[in-house]
């Protein structure tokens, strides 16, 4: 090409040694930065990217599949709908593997590699905890799906939010005056011996007490413990609730023993469907459930008063009535938590509008208005309910589901009010430098 | 294996150093901070290579060490107030102490029964921190907070939370550690630390007390494993229980393995081939773990005495 006092007449070029390396670290910092041709988009008319942190290995795994598929259906709504601010949505995905160390680093790389906007959709506590200090020191929004107090008790930072699913503390609070009033009044927590059972331990007591009920006993189960019965005698006789929190592989032995101890004369039985998303509630050994209670976030069966926003939202997600995959019935949902991927993604969309987002350069702005949101309509972008939002704690407050076991499903019997969950704030994270 | 003059060792491993010194100003910002915790990391490896590696003892409870340095740091900063000079070396302390008594108990028994006995400690370990819950934030852990990760020297001070300080202060740690490293196993003591590897019982005949000596060694590995413990905690601001689970006993002895067990620079190579090659390929699927597996299984077939270990068999007779 015949250019000879533009760009292309590199004859009078001397390459010193300097320059060589220079272009050489230029080169190999491009090369290991996939996708840097988009970066020089002009920022108008480039998507909104958002960075997904998901368990898609690990202990986590179940969940993190379902927070995918959910996440996808938002943001083919939300694209559908003309994106956020004009622009179109899209998701990057990185796997953290369940893991606290892993999911720092993949906040690092969302931040400085795929130069996301903002990090989402977090759910093991470790790892949200993990991750936080990753998300502030790059001054990242970071908005989780993690139902765990940690966002609420103010412990972590400015930029991580959780405003699509309620805490636990909350959630706990909520259940209180249900099992106090129907269920029973001298009260038995089964848990595991690790953080998601303390959470449990020590926020039921109060609330039951403010209700007139107690905690009559209080026995954790070492995580490693693969059979239950032994533990059963420690209930004491007078028992009229057993609330019973168990998560992992075990909580189908821990059923199935505790049928076999009570046999028909059972306690009022009350648990968290933690302990059974993405498990089939008619799995064998799961019988002895039938007539007991669940929390359940959002209902995992479709129920004859579901609001046309749930409707839709059930039917853009792919979860038949029951809650599984649709065309896959074993492949049930972790329909309780789940939700909080759609409406989070609404929150944000919502934020960014308020702020005027633009780019990375934005995220101060993006975080402020966060925090200036206060309640959220039920509808189509919050099929779970309503909600209020607490900019100070970063924590929406919603309602909460109980559900019977009936007939092999769960039908819901009461919901609570937004208030039951309110609670005092314990910091304020505004006070906090962006 | 031929012995390599003294300033050639240096030289290489100063050339390291200031290899990674020059990295810091070219690499893309996402690598520069992956590198900043692969040396955190490499050290840690360097600690467990120093008993695995040259005294021959396989240990399946190192996570308990880096634990300790880990705790020992993050708590003096989150629930005592302390400054991050004080608590970096009260981590160190908690590591050393313990290697001590794990040292005097474990080191009755040798192979396999060293392996049990080690993984049951740090077993134990693990689950104290999960019953000590209140403290230690149990499996959640906790926040190491921000404003508190501050070096102040007088009137300036040094954010451990900016990207170029810790990288520098990663960096100043794996130095110091290489170096250290490469004096003990070129000095008379590391001569009888391969001795006792290598036939324990001809050290002794030898007038070696061996037991005095792995148990040195057991504190130096540990203390190290407990620096790079504490400098995790307050570099990047998190303590949690899966960095003491069997995994993190795991990993060390992996980076080791494929680094090159017995080399003073295995241990990073290790760490750095391991991390990006997990980096890499979990953006690709979600089933990395098996391009690990096979990555492990073409290195041992081909690299059987890890990546160094097998260019020092086979090309550099000199390597330290």
């Amino acid at each position: 090409m015949a250019d000879k006092n533009g760009f292309f007449d590199l004859s009078k070029t001397a390459l010193t040694r300097r320059t060589a390396l220079k272009g050489l670290a230029a080169g190999a910092g491009l090369a290991v930065a996939p996708g840097f041709v988009r970066y020089s988009q002009a920022q108008s008319s480039a998507p909104i990217k958002i960075g997904f942190q998901s368990h898609r290995t690990g202990i986590g795994a179940a969940y993190g599949r379902w927070y995918e598929k959910t996440t996808a259906a938002a943001v083919k709504a939300i694209n559908a709908a003309g994106g956020i601010n004009g622009r179109q949505v899209e998701v990057i995905i990185e796997d953290d593997g369940t893991d606290p160390g892993r999911g720092a680093e993949v906040v690092g790389k969302f931040a400085t590699q795929h130069k996301t906007d903002i990090v989402f959709g977090t759910l093991f506590s470790h790892v949200v905890i993990g991750s936080a200090p990753a998300a502030g020191e790059n001054k990242m929004p970071y908005f989780v799906v993690s139902e765990g107090h940690h966002v609420a008790s103010t412990k972590l930072n400015r930029y991580v939010f959780q405003p699509g699913i309620t805490d636990v503390k909350s959630q706990i609070q909520s259940m209180a005056p249900w099992i106090a009033a129907n269920a029973g009044k001298k009260v038995t927590q089964i848990f595991p011996d690790f953080a998601f059972g303390y959470d449990h331990r020590d926020y039921l007591p109060p609330a039951l007490k403010a209700q007139g009920a107690e905690v009559i006993a209080q026995i954790a189960i070492p995580p490693t413990e693969s059979s239950f019965t032994k533990y059963f005698p420690q209930i004491p006789p007078e028992t009229e609730v057993i609330y019973h929190v168990m998560v992992g592989p075990a909580v189908l032995t821990f059923v199935k023993e505790l049928g076999e101890f009570y046999g028909s004369n059972r306690p009022q039985l009350f648990g968290f469907i933690d302990s059974l998303e993405a498990t089939d509630i008619n799995s064998p050994g799961l019988e002895f459930l039938d007539g007991s209670h669940f929390w359940e976030g959002s209902p995992r069966y479709a129920q004859a008063d579901d609001s046309e926003a749930q409707k839709a939202y059930r039917a853009a997600v792919g979860i038949d009535d029951n809650g599984a995959a649709v065309g896959d019935p074993k492949d049930v949902s972790t329909a309780a938590h789940m939700f909080g991927c759609w409406e989070t993604l609404y929150v944000v969309k919502k934020a960014m509008e308020d702020a005027g987002y633009k780019g990375p350069e934005d995220r101060a702005k993006l975080v402020e208005a966060t925090e200036a949101l206060t309640a959220f309509a039920e509808g189509p972008e919050h099929p779970q309910g309503a909600k209020t939002f607490n900019g100070k704690i970063h924590q929406c407050f919603g309602i909460q589901n109980i559900s019977k076991v009936e007939g092999g499903k769960l039908k819901v019997v009461h919901k609570t009010k937004i208030e039951d969950g309110l609670y005092e704030a314990e910091g304020d994270y505004t006070k906090q430098a962006l | 294996m031929s012995e390599a003059s003294p300033a050639k060792a240096y030289a290489l491993h100063l050339g390291v150093i200031a290899l990674l010194f020059v990295l810091s100003f070219v690499l893309p910002d996402y690598y520069h901070g992956l590198l900043a915790r692969i040396m955190v990391l490499a050290v840690f490896a360097m600690g467990y290579n120093m008993l695995f590696g040259y005294v021959g003892l396989l240990s399946l409870g190192h996570a308990m060490f880096f634990g300790a340095g880990l705790y020992g740091a993050g708590l003096a900063v989150i629930q005592l107030g302390w400054s991050v000079p004080l608590a970096f070396l009260g981590g160190i302390a908690c590591g050393a102490v313990l290697a001590l008594v794990i040292g005097l108990l474990a080191l009755r028994t040798t192979g396999v029964a060293f392996m049990i006995v080690t993984m049951m400690f740090a077993q134990v370990f693990y689950l104290l921190i999960l019953y000590f819950a209140t403290w230690t934030g149990g499996d959640q852990g906790q926040v190491v907070p921000q404003p508190a990760r501050v070096l102040n020297f007088g009137t300036t001070s040094l954010d451990l939370t900016n990207p170029t300080v810790r990288y520098m202060s990663a960096l100043a740690l794996f130095s110091l550690v290489l170096l250290v490293t490469l004096a003990i196993v070129r000095s008379r003591y590391g001569r009888v630390l391969v001795a006792i590897r290598e036939n324990e019982e001809r050290t002794k005949m030898l007038g070696y007390d061996t037991f005095s000596n792995k148990l040195i060694a057991v504190v130096v590995s540990g203390t190290i494993c407990a620096a790079s413990g504490a400098a995790y905690a307050l570099l990047f601001g998190y303590v949690g229980s899966s960095f003491a689970s069997v995994q993190y006993s795991i990993l060390p002895l992996l980076w080791v393995l494929l680094g090159g067990a017995a080399t003073t620079l295995g241990p990073l190579i290790g760490t750095v081939f391991m991390y990006y090659v997990i980096d890499v390929t979990s953006g690709y699927t979600s089933a990395y773990l098996l391009i690990v597996g096979v990555a492990l299984i073409l290195l041992v077939l081909f690299f059987p005495k890890g990546i160094l270990g097998t260019a020092r068999q086979r090309w550099l007779g000199w390597l330290p």
